[in-house]
């Protein structure tokens, strides 16, 4: 058996912040931004690693990838030592944080490849190569001699991409790769994402706000709260924990009573003087059934079907973990 | 092999420069800036020997040479790493993350990041102050003289560009204050400038052994024109700026180190 | 860096009388500045060290000419070196864009468009800066000053009253100047080439590198006939008691002659560009 790609052992990070008090005192509060993780991720597979703004997502990253040291707990990220061999594992990794650019602003991306390739000490027959396959699947020839900053996001989020992926890294780290894409771009890149996959066995870690992210690219979901593990397992298995029903949302020909007691469902909210009604199910029925059980009450003139959203999913999370939530199956009632 | 180990830094170097001239007319009136800041420092120099015969047993030909050497060497290092002063930017940027996420060391991709080729404005302004005043000093060539004008360009520019490592290492922990920074490398630049004589024996000191501003012009001009140096610096020191500047490097070197570990968290 | 405030006049539901708001206007070029402590303390700092450096020379400088050097020796050079650094930041000798800025922009459209006239407002804002920054910007390089070399001050409290208006001057000096500058934005795309050469001008000539009074003739001709003397020359000359009596009040008419005179170009010139900007819209 191989060792895992990355391999977090009872992980802590705390950072100490001052914060000012009155005019001249400060009070310090260690934060424990990273509490006691353990995990490890096998050659080869893609983990999706969740969780709500400040609970650590980016701590933990930064640690596997050698930004930051652990305050205790060890770390190995393709079997290296991520501060102690930071060189050897920066040719190992490619990382993409969608919020700040590794690229340089006042170059083409071209040029940018071309410098990449350099610091890698790649050799040209093999960067060229594998430059024009990442431009191919990308789609960059359009733009790949315009300077970066007149990019669009979603170009310029290629364009980071095939940077982190030109030295053929075997993990690939995405922060947020996809936040502020329009839908297209999304798809692009996670068609592009699943392919690289399949062809080069890339293991994958990613961070994300999507949840259809979650659900195409990783057979594997992460969620932390306040540093620490909430769930390690599959979407599925989330999904059946938190109870994370799908919403289906209707407009009436009609204003009607609230439509209360239809098997399988919870009334979720009422609005217009009833023209429209939302509706919870789970796994125990089928949108079908449940149309068909409200055909017998009322006229639908329009309907859609509301997934699931990360931050539902883990706020659910986090409430049925600290015991003030609502436990699975019941309606959430919100709104 | 010794291609393999410079290539990155030559292809970022080279990345950097094209990007530069690439506004031609926004270049050329960055140069004129960077000569006129060399040609308002030398003015100060000018009125002050309409005044006077000598300044600090220097005379006026001996004093432009020491204002050269100090321009020149300055302008140098500013140009290769004087950019490291912008390290607050780079921080909250999060351009140091991403030099820490590429096998390359981070002070080498720091100072590769950028060649402000607009600096040679200034650098030109020393190396015509230094053609035209050379001959008036009274300088008896020999190889010896040579060979000690060049160790002081470059020994002197390695110093200036220790200074700045250190006041961009200092700002990983000072991170709004990059001025006090300033202080030691333009008041360095200032100080390196003029006859160290002139100083009180505490700031003579200082800018001595503390920030080595003497041994950059003053203490080589001393050399080459072979005078005698004022009680306490005599003028051979003049040749060991190469020692100051290995010290310097050493001590920029400790404090940048430091500085990275402060930064990710593995020291204090 | 610390911008030079303009925007967010202070809002004013109520008619005020122009003095009302000049002087709120004031109160918030103060309290703008005086939130950037660690960069007023960093830049204290440096003027202090570059002020010990220039006090060397100066001394230097008159010692070799033989003890005494245009009237100044070994003391009241050390002075006028610690004096200069102790005006750079009120007099605001490296000079401020925020106008250029706005009107490259195109902010500077909301200005006109508020009841306080643009010129007035800025120039409020930066008295208020400029009595933020006095002391503790001032203070540093003095106190140590005193201490290193020493100053030579006047004992007679004359000259402190006529320097402290000179020095306001300075101010209203320098912000009429710079106000000048900052509109050629309305015709100037890139500015920093007419920005080197004012600031070399101003530099050299305001007597801030050496004394305007060490300047070889043809240098002198040039500066008597600028502004610039009256920025740095002229405050530290009455403080320093080197200009007394009927000389002194002289210095003062020449300074507020150069204000009068470049505030009103200054005014001619911006509403000139203003118009040009609202005829093109911009």
């Amino acid at each position: 058996m191989t060792d895992p790609i990355i391999d977090v052992r009872e992980l802590h990070r705390r950072f100490t912040v001052r914060s000012p008090r009155g005019r001249f005192r400060r009070t310090r509060t260690v934060v424990e931004a990273v509490d006691g993780l353990t995990f490890q991720l096998p050659e080869g597979s893609a983990l999706g690693y969740i969780g709500a703004n400040g609970a650590g997502k980016s701590t933990t990253i930064k640690m596997i990838t050698g930004i930051l040291v652990p305050s205790s707990g060890t770390v190995r990220t393709c079997g290296l030592h991520p501060i102690r061999q930071r060189k050897q594992l920066a040719r190992q990794i490619g990382v993409v944080f969608g919020q700040r650019t590794q690229l340089w602003w006042d170059l083409p991306l071209r040029e940018s490849y071309r410098t990449l390739a350099a610091i890698h000490r790649l050799p040209q027959s093999v960067w060229t190569a594998r430059r024009d396959e990442l431009v191919d699947r990308l789609d960059l020839a359009s733009f790949i001699d315009i300077p970066v900053r007149q990019l669009s996001l979603g170009q310029r989020i290629r364009g980071e991409i095939a940077a982190a992926l030109l030295h053929s890294p075997p993990l690939l780290i995405l922060d947020e790769p996809t936040i502020g894409l329009d839908v297209l771009s999304k798809e692009r890149l996670r068609v592009f994402l699943t392919e690289q996959r399949a062809h080069h066995g890339t293991s994958l870690l990613l961070t994300t706000h999507d949840m259809d992210d979650v659900q195409r690219l990783t057979e594997r979901i992460i969620v932390v709260d306040h540093g620490r593990m909430a769930y390690d397992g599959d979407l599925a298995g989330l999904v059946r924990r938190v109870g994370a029903e799908r919403v289906l949302s209707l407009d009436l020909t009609t204003p009607a009573p609230p439509l209360a007691g239809i098997p399988g469902t919870d009334l979720v909210s009422v609005e217009a003087d009833g023209l429209r009604q939302r509706l919870a199910f789970g796994d125990d029925t089928t949108a079908t059934a449940v149309l068909e059980a409200i055909g017998r009450h009322v006229e639908v003139r329009d309907l859609t079907i509301e997934e699931p959203d990360i931050e539902e999913v883990v706020r659910r999370l986090y409430l049925s973990a600290t015991g003030t939530g609502t436990g699975t199956g019941t309606g959430t009632g919100s709104e | 092999m010794a291609d393999g180990t410079w290539r990155p830094y030559r292809v970022l170097l080279g990345s950097r420069l094209r990007s530069q001239t690439t506004y031609r007319r926004s270049f050329a009136m960055d140069l004129l800036g960077s000569l006129s800041v060399g040609a308002l420092e030398f003015g100060e120099i000018y009125v002050i020997f309409t005044n006077v015969d000598v300044l600090g047993e220097l005379d006026f030909a001996a004093a432009a040479l020491l204002f050269a050497l100090a321009t020149i060497c300055f302008s140098l290092a500013d140009m290769v790493v004087g950019h490291a002063d912008r390290l607050p930017t780079y921080l909250r940027q999060g351009t140091l993350d991403a030099f820490l996420l590429r096998p390359l060391p981070v002070l080498a991709q720091l100072i590769t990041s950028d060649l402000s080729l607009r600096r040679l404005g200034r650098t030109a302004a020393g190396v015509a102050v230094l053609g035209v005043t050379l001959p008036h000093t009274g300088i008896t060539w020999s190889v010896t003289t040579v060979v000690l004008l060049v160790l002081t360009i470059v020994a002197g520019t390695a110093i200036f560009a220790a200074l700045f490592v250190c006041a961009a290492a200092i700002q990983f922990w000072l991170v709004e204050g990059a001025e006090f920074a300033n202080a030691f490398t333009y008041g360095g630049s200032y100080a390196a400038q003029y006859p160290a004589s002139i100083f009180a024996l505490p700031v003579r000191v200082l800018f001595t052994f503390v920030v080595p501003a003497a041994f950059i012009a003053y203490l080589p001009t001393l050399a080459l024109l072979d005078l005698p140096g004022p009680p306490g610096l005599p003028s051979w020191l003049g040749w060991c700026s190469p020692v100051m500047a290995v010290v310097m490097w050493a001590v920029a070197l400790t404090g940048w180190r430091a500085g990275l570990r402060h930064y990710t968290g593995a020291g204090s | 860096m610390p911008t030079f405030p303009s925007q967010a006049a202070p809002a004013s539901g109520r008619t005020r009388s122009p003095i009302a708001a000049f002087t709120a206007h004031v109160v918030m070029g103060f309290r703008r500045w005086s939130t950037y402590r660690l960069a007023t303390a960093a830049g204290a700092f440096t003027n202090t060290v570059f002020g010990l450096i220039k006090a060397y020379i100066t001394i230097g400088a008159v010692g070799a000419a033989g003890g005494t050097l245009m009237g100044y020796d070994a003391a009241t050079a050390a002075t006028y070196a610690w004096l200069v650094q102790a005006l750079i930041a009120p007099v605001n000798i490296f000079g401020w864009q925020e106008l250029a800025l706005r009107i490259r922009t195109g902010d500077v459209a909301i200005d006109l468009a508020r009841p306080i006239d643009p010129q007035v407002a800025f120039l409020a804002a930066d008295l208020g800066r400029a009595a933020y920054s006095l002391i503790p910007r001032g203070a540093p390089p003095l106190l140590v000053g005193a201490a290193v070399t020493g100053l030579a001050l006047p004992g007679a409290v004359l000259p402190y009253l006529l320097g402290a208006l000179s020095v306001v001057l300075a101010v209203l000096v320098s912000f009429a100047g710079l106000w000048l500058l900052n509109t050629a934005a309305f015709w100037l795309l890139d500015m920093r080439g007419v920005i080197t050469l004012y600031m070399v001008a101003s530099n050299i000539l305001s007597g801030m590198i050496v004394p305007v009074h060490w300047f070889p003739d043809w240098m002198a001709r040039i500066a008597q006939v600028t502004p610039f003397p009256s920025l740095v020359q002229a405050p530290v000359d009455i403080v320093t008691a080197r200009v007394e009596g009927a000389a002194a009040l002289g210095v003062l008419a020449t300074q507020l002659a150069w204000f009068t005179a470049l505030v009103l170009v200054g005014r001619v010139v911006f509403r000139t560009g203003a118009r040009r900007l609202v005829v093109q819209g911009g």
